[in-house]
């Protein structure tokens, strides 16, 4: 990059450059350390994503086939109607977890109601088989449902941000230091040729003074001679 | 205390009842449209889960909370079965982050 910012060659437009480009270079380390951490986080949290996904979807694909077939089997109106007041009921909380300055949120789930207990609240008279296993793998699945929430939220945040600091470390490291590099060479450059302009000014001007003052010794001496005459 | 909410077709969503979700029926994806951002917008809940099709339809909307810590609005398949699109959004995830695939390459 040989673009360089629009700044007038003084010392100290060079001095403000210099702690310029110090301070972009800690912050591109800081940023740096930054998202290596959030990678490590990142890539910790996607795996466990990816296996709860996995879990959560093949378990699933069995509790909708059981849950029709009891549906087929009692009929729409009777299971909405077992289905209605559930036994046991998970209570969430929400807390907030900071991780490198992103806020992920955490769930934790609380099952409120009978111990020991699936949620059947249902006559077992006019309900069939199929809804009790269906409701059992479903319960079994609560927990993974609200864990695979708290991940599936935490990649999308920690993507989010990984981003974003690998854009400001990228814009650091091959724009703003490069500029400021450059910039600090130009305004040396016009300083270094300001000061060899000073000097050979200085030269030539003593040269031109020397040069006068030879003139008028001679003159002077002319002058003696003449009087001496 | 917090809520979940499961957005879906009848079908699909019934099941959750039991599980003590607070579950909104939608027949078609603009219905869905309308119960996720008015679930959304309700601090109550935080987590809502959507069936995967209308996931697909509402990818723009669900796209608005992406970057808010609660809710966390997660597909996960209806009744006709998966159809990857959840795996799909963690693999998109990945690359936004990482900026290649490194999980599901092979």
């Amino acid at each position: 990059m040989a673009d360089t910012y629009n700044v007038n060659p003084t010392r100290m437009e060079l001095k403000k450059m210099k702690i310029r480009y110090a301070n972009a270079r800690r912050g591109h380390k800081l940023l740096k350390d930054k998202r290596d951490g959030l990678m490590k986080q990142f890539l910790e949290t996607v795996r466990q994503n990816k296996e709860l996904r996995e879990k959560v979807e093949n378990s699933l694909a069995g509790v909708y086939g059981s849950l029709s077939i009891a549906g087929a089997v009692s009929g729409p109106a009777v299971l909405e109607e077992s289905l209605m007041l559930p036994g046991k009921e998970g209570k969430l909380d929400v807390r907030y977890r900071n991780v490198m300055s992103v806020t992920v949120p955490e769930f934790s789930l609380e099952i409120l109601g009978k111990d020991g207990q699936d949620s059947y609240n249902y006559g077992l008279a006019f309900t069939s088989g199929e809804l009790d296993a269906s409701l059992s793998q479903m319960n079994a699945l609560l927990e993974d449902l609200v864990a695979l929430a708290q991940s599936e939220k935490t990649v999308q945040l920690l993507a989010q941000e990984i981003e974003k600091t690998r854009r400001r470390v990228n814009a650091l490291e091959y724009i703003m230091i490069p500029k400021y590099l450059a910039t600090i060479k130009s305004i040396k450059m016009k300083l270094d040729e300001n000061d060899r302009g000073n000097t050979t000014r200085l030269m030539k001007v003593k040269d031109m003074m020397l040069k006068a003052q030879l003139q008028a010794g001679k003159s002077d001496e002319d002058e003696d001679e003449t009087c001496c005459e | 205390m917090y809520k979940i909410g499961m957005i879906g077709e009848r079908d699909s969503v019934i099941g959750y009842m039991a599980l003590g979700f607070s579950v909104h029926e939608a027949e078609d994806a603009d219905k869905a449209r309308v119960l996720l951002h008015t679930l959304a917008k309700d601090s109550e809940y935080a987590i809502i889960f959507i069936v995967e099709n209308f996931a697909i339809a509402l990818e723009e909307d669900i796209a608005k909370y992406k970057d808010v810590p609660t809710p966390a609005i997660i597909c996960i398949p209806g009744k006709h079965g998966t159809t990857g699109y959840g795996l799909e959004q963690v693999k998109s995830a990945v690359e936004r982050a990482v900026g290649a695939d490194i999980l599901f390459k092979e």
